[in-house]
């Protein structure tokens, strides 16, 4: 079965896939040869993630249109296992692995050696142990996969792919989150597994890495396929060139600003990375944020952004060393806790405002009022008048819809209930307000409304630090633009320097180092 | 004060819900369900669950469970029982020390909870095991019997004028407060008033208002305000609604936790109280299985296990519904088994319905 050398493997012929109203792949054609490695670029939300899950089976069939081939036939691919009955092995970012489960259990999940009824574990060990020389690792098969280091679990489901005959690996980021040794490591055996006729489609935003082991490179740009050729012909510049490629529209420019006096110090900020204790999530970040400007916090996904406005916060969920102060206050420690962030008039909105900005089946009024309830109480008691009129003010000035307050805010639109997460913390009254992906998921409309908010806020004073990984936004917003890469410092831009073109250099600024001998 | 036509839907099925529960007894009792006589006794039976599923429903809603109340209760009627005996206390410090200790037991467990993060389930699991070891401990296996002034608390009935009198202010409250807000809360508030006067009379025509009824209508009141009127109570909807919003919201989570436990504590001892006079006596299994019957009822008034939603007037009626069911079996002489078996199936169906609810949003 062994196609002609050259051949391609695997096709996608004008691949076209809608989220509700947004196109989020627009026509991509893209092909994958056996024996190559094909890198796949794109910034934040160019469409890798849905390119992947559509090739991978995870998006079905049907739910999006245009045509996959598989060895030059048609294949309609009904879910994940389908994928994997046709050679095609997706290792996400997050290993499906099953943690309590030993290795040779989960090399053999779901296609378990069995007779009679029973399971035959001299089988079971015989084929893990195949698997993992395929990988040349070398473990315990009984121990527990929850044991291993995040390296040696990605070459166990590297091995259990394998172990099912794949013969197209799919790997998102698959080195970014594995310290160097496992990174070079896990470089070589793809290698490795490229001779021996595998192909492998590769995402990765390490652009040092992709031009040492690519063959071919494929870049996507808000859902369409900009750039394809071999990497030889991609250099690393033109490489940016194609991810940026995107007109900075939508964006009107902005009155200037008048900046006052510094009102957020932070100094050597680190902060341990809670899931991988051998690197750190921020490292050694030191700005001066001052009144009525915006700090924008450049970077890519995983560079450390929301880590480090979490940190700052007092909300880290591991060790944070180096100091702040708050404008003419004192130097001082990290917060420990969002409560000693709040009093010292410091306010975050988070990335994830299901998750952790709202109450869903709480009203308006109360996820409004979340955070200073206390200061609504007279004799004991909530004065409801009060808060009432406090919190109508603040939905009046984002212009919530609807002006109720009664509602569950759940029955909010996403835009709404960002603008109550936002009006929650101005209500608080801060004087830096750390704000993560502020427009994430919103429609334009309310966008315009938050950035107009914005302008107001800084005018009036208040200090920002903006995340947010819509570039043109970030940069239209941003006074000075901070970038980080793999949580280290790598450029702070002033207004003129931050171009895209500048922001995306700093962030995929990643050192790679020499492949031991 | 959050009204939404949801809650109000809810509202609306429990009540019909108990009515039809109602109806089927009286037609089936021929009429002894409803007579003066039996609706007294109703009302004091469903007290000391009702006083245990109002302070369960706040617990219920930061997202936490209680499994000690019931022996808590127990234990701390026995406590107070063997102070006013044994030792020689006055009736007034006897009764004093049980919702204090409760209180102290409450927020110990809550500590547990909140501080070294042991799941509510466990903790109070625990806690339940060791009151009902202590009240065993501290019994020796014999019945307590308190002196007779103990027993008021359980066993007295308003003087009439005191009730009518106590009624006309209630229903003055009612009324302004109706005027304060409008819409459907307004009918509501002017409903429960105008349906006071029906209850103090039935409840006339035999004793009068029970004593424990009062103590309840107080503990209810207070605890809806405690609820929607103080930054504690929507702290406890907003931290079982959404731990980590809450958390970033800086809301004080732990001291929350023990704050609710504590509150609990402190309920058990008046329902120990009150459950200690009623029997007139202090037994070793007294309390034994309430902490389930305050959970149920609390659920079936709406009360969400996954927290962030339920009211004290909810867990009431939940508390009503299952009193009703073990009353009017018992007059219709059904074999007792048949009592938790319909009382489980009718808390099943309770949550089946919140939930298919739930799924048309």
């Amino acid at each position: 079965m062994i196609p002609a050398a050259g051949a391609p493997r695997l096709e996608l012929i004008g691949v076209t896939k809608d989220f509700g109203g947004v196109r989020a792949l627009d026509g991509v054609s893209f092909d994958l040869r056996a024996g190559e490695v094909h890198a796949l670029c794109g910034e934040n939300g160019a469409g890798k993630s849905t390119l992947l899950k559509v090739l991978s089976g995870f998006h079905p069939a049907g739910s999006w249109t245009g045509t996959l081939r598989v060895d030059g036939a048609d294949v309609r691919l009904q879910g994940i296992r389908d994928a994997e009955r046709h050679g095609i092995a997706l290792i996400a970012q997050e290993l499906a692995l099953v943690p309590a489960l030993s290795v040779e259990a989960n090399l053999v999940l779901g296609r378990e050696p069995v007779r009679r009824g029973l399971l035959q574990p001299a089988v079971m060990r015989q084929r893990a142990l195949d698997a993992l020389a395929r990988v040349g690792l070398q473990v315990d098969p009984a121990r527990a996969v929850g044991e291993l280091g995040v390296g040696q679990r990605q070459l166990v489901e590297i091995a259990r792919a394998l172990s099912q005959d794949a013969r197209i690996l799919v790997l998102d980021e698959p080195t970014a989150s594995l310290p160097d040794s496992d990174a070079q490591r896990l470089l070589a055996l793809l290698g490795d597994l490229r001779a021996r006729g595998t192909a492998i489609l590769y995402v990765s935003h390490r652009l040092d890495e992709v031009a040492r082991l690519a063959d071919r490179i494929t870049v996507l740009r808000d859902g369409r396929t900009v750039a394809s050729a071999p990497a030889a012909e991609l250099p690393r510049d033109l490489l940016i060139t194609h991810m940026v490629g995107r007109p900075v529209d939508d964006h009107r420019p902005r009155p200037a600003r008048a900046p006052g006096p510094v009102a957020l110090t932070v100094r050597d900020w680190t902060m341990a990375d809670p899931a991988r204790p051998w690197r750190n999530a921020v490292e050694g970040v030191s700005f001066r944020l001052h009144a009525g400007e915006v700090l924008g916090v450049g970077g890519l996904i995983g560079a450390g952004r929301t880590a480090l406005l979490a940190s700052l916060f007092g909300a880290a969920r591991s060790p944070v060393t180096g100091s702040l102060r708050l404008g003419d206050a004192p130097e001082r420690a990290p917060f420990r806790a969002p409560r000693e962030a709040v009093a010292a008039g410091l306010a975050l909105v988070n990335e994830d405002r299901r998750r952790q900005g709202l109450v869903p089946d709480a009203s308006v009024l109360d996820n409004l009022s979340l955070a200073t309830l206390p200061r609504f109480v007279r004799r004991g008691l909530l004065d409801d008048r009060a808060r009432r009129s406090a919190c109508a003010e603040q939905a009046e000035s984002l212009s919530v819809r609807p002006a109720d307050l009664t509602p569950p805010v759940v029955r909010l639109s996403g835009g709404n209930q960002q603008k109550v997460v936002l009006g929650r913390w101005r209500l608080a009254g801060p004087r830096v307000l750390l704000l993560d992906e502020p427009t994430r998921g919103i429609d334009v409309g309310a966008r315009a409304l938050i950035h107009d908010w914005l302008e107001r806020l800084c005018a009036q004073g208040l200090a920002v630090l903006l995340v947010s990984s819509d570039l043109p936004e970030l940069l239209a917003l941003s006074d000075r633009v901070l970038v980080l890469a793999q949580g280290t410092p790598t450029a702070l831009l002033d207004r003129a320097e931050a171009t895209p073109e500048a922001v995306l250099a700093a962030a995929t600024h990643i050192p790679t180092p020499e492949v031991p001998a | 004060m959050t009204t939404t036509p949801r809650l109000d839907w809810r509202t609306l099925t429990m009540v019909l819900a108990l009515v039809v529960i109602w109806v089927v007894f009286a037609v089936t009792t021929e009429g002894t369900f409803l007579s003066p006589r039996n609706l007294g006794l109703l009302a004091r039976q469903m007290s000391i669950v009702a006083l245990l599923a109002s302070g369960m429903v706040l617990v219920i809603v930061a997202g936490q469970i209680d499994l000690s109340v019931g022996a808590m209760s127990g234990l701390l009627g026995a406590i107070a029982a063997v102070a006013a005996t044994r030792l020689g206390w006055p009736v007034p410090a006897a009764y004093a020390l049980a919702p204090l200790l409760g209180m102290a037991f409450g927020a110990l467990q809550g500590t547990l909870v909140a501080r070294l993060r042991i799941p509510p389930f466990i903790v109070t699991l625990g806690g339940m095991l060791v009151f009902q070891g202590a009240l065993l401990g501290l019994t020796r296996g014999i019945t307590v019997t308190p002196p007779p002034a103990f027993l008021v608390v359980g066993q007295t009935y308003l003087p009439r004028g005191l009730a009518w009198g106590l009624q006309a202010v209630v229903m003055l409250a009612l009324v302004r407060a109706a005027f304060a807000v409008s819409g459907a809360a307004r009918m509501r508030r002017l409903l429960v008033a105008a349906s006071l006067p029906l209850f103090t009379a039935v409840m006339d025509a035999h004793a009068g208002v029970p004593l424990p009824v009062l103590l309840l209508a107080v503990v209810a009141a207070a605890l809806t305000v405690v609820a929607t009127r103080t930054p504690f109570g929507r702290h406890l909807y907003a931290i079982g609604g959404n731990r980590e919003a809450a958390f970033y919201a800086a809301i004080p989570i732990e001291q929350r936790i023990v704050g609710v436990f504590a509150l609990m504590g402190a309920l058990c001892g008046v329902a120990g109280l009150v459950l200690t006079a009623r029997v007139g006596a202090a037994t070793t299994d007294a309390g034994r299985m309430m902490e389930l019957d305050a959970i149920a009822a609390a659920v079936i008034g709406g009360t969400s296990l996954l927290g962030g939603r339920g009211s004290v007037a909810g867990a009431i009626l939940g508390a009503l519904v299952m009193a009703s069911l073990d009353n009017g079996m018992s007059l219709l002489d059904t074999e007792a088994f048949w009592q938790p078996i319909l009382k489980g199936a009718i808390l099943v169906a309770a949550v089946a319905a919140d939930m298919a609810g739930r799924g048309r949003e």
